[in-house]
């Protein structure tokens, strides 16, 4: 057993209105410079849709991700020698076109135009060229809220095994919203699939960073993510993605996209898992079993035995104390129901999703809904959104799990509504969905209520672990010329007094000693 | 000092001297712009057939260049190699993968010329060592008919004229006098090339020097600690 610590979170797609507060304060704050700006590490996809970039989930077309071949874990796009062989031209690699090509207005134009009897338009201008744009026609969020005709979306890869035409019928439309971050994945098919070594997962926390002065631009992680969460820099040749806001994190906030999300929606925390497991978790035969693998890698945080071999690991008390706060192991495994985007990919995300419950008020009220005995809440397979489709999403297209995940929701709310509303409990629901009256109360307090303090429990980083004196740290890697910050490769330099360790403590001043 | 022993007794030393030191300099002062380059991204049509041409026509030359013109005369007849085979030998590989580079390449530069998108992200340097690379293939193209000339009279003077000057050069000893015979054309595909590695430190060739290698015998999953790992 090797206990490791994972910066894990969980979205609540019930509560996501798709405003986009994330993406925008995400892209403000980490790509919003030239070569990048096409990348959006947080975005919001309508679902069902094809996606950013344009089929993502389809991995026949892009081969991310690992697939089992002759009973081993293997990378779906080939081992390393077919990657050497393919590294002239990357057959898998997405072009600009499949994301879109950035775009500005010319809105100078709108002050500078000459007098005249029609209004000043600003045209498109693409960010790479510089050229006028004739027409937009892709976006990042071109399907928001279902725009365009059924038969664009209804390439959605999450439609497989369903009969899809129905829900081309205005009355049998469905909808949700799907904000994606790069998942930190616990088996990176990026970091496996980089050829210099530049991406990693970090020990202490489990954050996947792309080392910006080791990455050459192979280009390999970018179709290796199965996720599309790895993005190529074109003006600066360099994968970059979603650092999981790490020097947030280590100060012990949460990420900016979950801090600035205004339905609450997202939860950090840490969630403590074995890492010895991790090889056989990701190569289970089957791929609709790898979300019970993914869940028996998380082990309990208030197990004496597991706290023992977690501190052995080197994982401090104080992490340990957050994991046993942390409400994603509430979620995740106590309550279940939170599910791991795409879990057949085999990467072991660790972003999870509680499924949206996609109320139908007016249904009910016609008494066209089968509805829970409570007269209200409809069952879950009675709901708009269709069990396969998320099941398609979230567990490699199981149901049972779902279904379950969305009765314990739906007890849970006509619990609180006996409550609430007839002023008395009624235990009815809770009892035929298996949960007892304290986690319903709990459950509640965290998904409707969703304090602060509830959603972001994010220990500090233990800077003391990696520098003996790490005050002496403080304003030594500020604004400089060069590459200061960092540690560099080589211990042969030309430079030896240029090529310290960044962090260089300084000589701790002499103790005061008795004055003479 | 004529031009003949600059160009071909110290310019040499010149470019080799940059191409290494420029080199180690730039790997240890500025890993961050250490890079391919890449500009799939922004245009994937042609790419599979234009960079693999390239790149394996470019690596395939490279490879026939050191063969021939730096081991030692005595490794070629040791395996039975006569100087005639060697140049025939010579020419008909240089050909292949000269017409292999030229069409890849051919692709590739009118991509980085003409192609709005690649053109638009493309450094000065980017477009000149693209241009100056076809020139010195399309130089070096233009002395197969000189050779293949001195094969048919059977006369491998001038190869061996040229392998015997880079050794010369290699083992510290230059001889531009070797070169006196030798046809102006391959004098001056030699100038372009060395100035190749005059200019590698300096543009996106710098990539070569790490060719990910190692990849093959590493494991997938890398895991980076703050601990201070103590070295054993």
């Amino acid at each position: 057993m090797k206990i490791r610590a994972q910066f894990a979170m969980v979205f609540n797609l019930d509560k996501c209105i798709g405003c986009h507060t994330c993406s925008v304060t995400c892209k403000n704050v980490w790509s919003n410079r030239k070569g990048i700006e096409y990348a959006w590490f947080n975005n919001v996809e309508s679902k069902p849709g094809i996606g950013y970039p344009k089929q993502w989930e389809n991995q026949e077309k892009w081969k991310g991700g690992w697939e089992k071949v002759n009973g081993k874990l293997e990378l779906k796009a080939g081992g390393r020698l077919k990657k050497i062989v393919q590294i002239f031209a990357n057959p898998n690699m997405p072009e600009i076109d499949d994301y879109y090509e950035p775009f500005t207005y010319d809105y100078a134009r709108l002050q500078n135009a000459p007098l005249s009897e029609a209004t000043p338009t600003a045209r498109p201008v693409s960010q790479i060229t510089g050229q006028k744009m004739d027409k937009i026609t892709w976006g990042p969020n071109w399907e928001d809220d279902l725009a365009g005709e059924f038969a664009a979306r209804a390439q959605d890869a999450n439609f497989a095994n369903m009969q899809k035409e129905m829900y081309k019928q205005f009355e049998n439309t469905f909808h949700l919203y799907l904000p994606r971050i790069c998942n930190h994945c616990i088996n990176p098919a990026c970091v496996a699939s980089c050829p210099s070594g530049a991406l990693y997962k970090r020990e202490e926390d489990g954050i996947v960073l792309a080392d910006q002065d080791r990455c050459r631009g192979w280009r390999m992680c970018i179709s290796g993510c199965p996720y599309k969460k790895v993005f190529f820099n074109w003006e600066s040749s360099k994968a970059e993605k979603c650092i999981g806001c790490y020097p947030r994190v280590e100060s012990g906030l949460p990420t900016v996209c979950s801090e600035s999300c205004v339905g609450r929606i997202r939860y950090n925390g840490i969630i403590l898992y074995d890492a010895d497991k991790l090889l056989d978790a990701a190569s289970t035969d089957n791929e609709q079993d790898l979300y019970k693998a993914h869940l028996d890698l998380f082990v309990d945080p208030y197990d004496p035995v597991i706290i023992a071999q977690a501190l052995k690991d080197g994982v401090p008390q104080t992490w340990i104390d957050a994991a046993q706060k942390s409400p994603i192991y509430k979620m995740a495994v106590e309550w279940k129901i939170a599910f791991p985007l795409h879990p057949e990919f085999r990467t072991l995300p660790m972003i999870w999703y509680v499924p949206p419950l996609s109320p139908v008020q007016s249904q009910i009220d016609q008494k066209t809904l089968p509805t829970e005995a409570d007269g209200v809440i409809p069952k879950a397979e009675a709901m708009r959104l269709p069990v396969q489709y998320l099941a398609n999403l979230l567990t490699a297209g199981k149901t049972e799990y779902i279904t379950g995940a969305l009765n314990r929701l739906l007890a849970m709310r006509s619990y609180m509504r006996s409550i609430h509303v007839e002023g008395k409990p009624d235990v009815g629901p809770l009892t035929r969905a298996g949960i007892d009256e304290n986690i319903a109360k709990e459950m509640y307090r965290y998904l409707a209520i969703a304090n602060y303090e509830d959603r972001f429990v994010v220990p500090t980083a233990h800077e003391e672990i990696r520098l003996d004196d790490y005050h002496a740290f403080q304003g030594q890697n500020g604004f400089t010329f060069g590459n200061d910050s960092s540690t560099g490769i080589t211990r042969n330099s030309l430079f030896p007094e240029r090529r310290k360790e960044s962090a260089e403590p300084r000589e701790p001043a002499p103790l005061a000693g008795p004055r003479e | 000092m004529n031009l003949q022993n600059f160009f071909f007794g110290v310019y040499p030393y010149i470019a080799l001297t940059v191409f290494i030191v420029g080199s180690w300099i730039r790997y240890d002062n500025e890993q961050y712009t250490w890079k391919t380059d890449s500009s799939l991204l922004l245009s994937k049509r042609y790419m599979w057939v234009a960079s693999n041409l390239f790149h394996v026509g470019i690596l395939a030359i490279f490879g026939g260049h050191f063969a021939g013109l730096v081991l030692p005369h005595a490794f070629w007849i040791a395996l039975g190699v006569s100087d005639l085979d060697h140049q025939w030998l010579a020419i008909v590989a240089g050909s292949v993968f000269g017409t292999m580079c030229l069409i890849g390449g051919g692709i590739l530069w009118l991509r980085r010329m003409f192609n709005a998108r690649v053109r638009a992200a493309s450094r000065t340097m980017d477009v000149f060592i693209i241009t100056w690379l076809m020139i010195t293939l399309l130089l070096g193209l233009s002395t197969l008919p000189v050779s293949i000339g001195h094969a048919n009279h059977g006369d491998p003077g001038v190869m061996l004229a040229l392998s015997g000057w880079v050794q010369s050069i290699l083992t510290l000893n230059p001889q531009p006098a070797l070169l006196d015979a030798v046809e102006p054309v391959f004098r001056l595909h030699m100038f372009f090339g060395m100035t190749v590695f005059l200019l590698f430190p300096f543009s996106r060739l710098v990539h070569i020097w790490t060719a990910p290698i190692s990849y093959l015998g590493r494991a997938y999953q890398i895991v980076r600690t703050k601990r201070q790992v103590k070295a054993a």
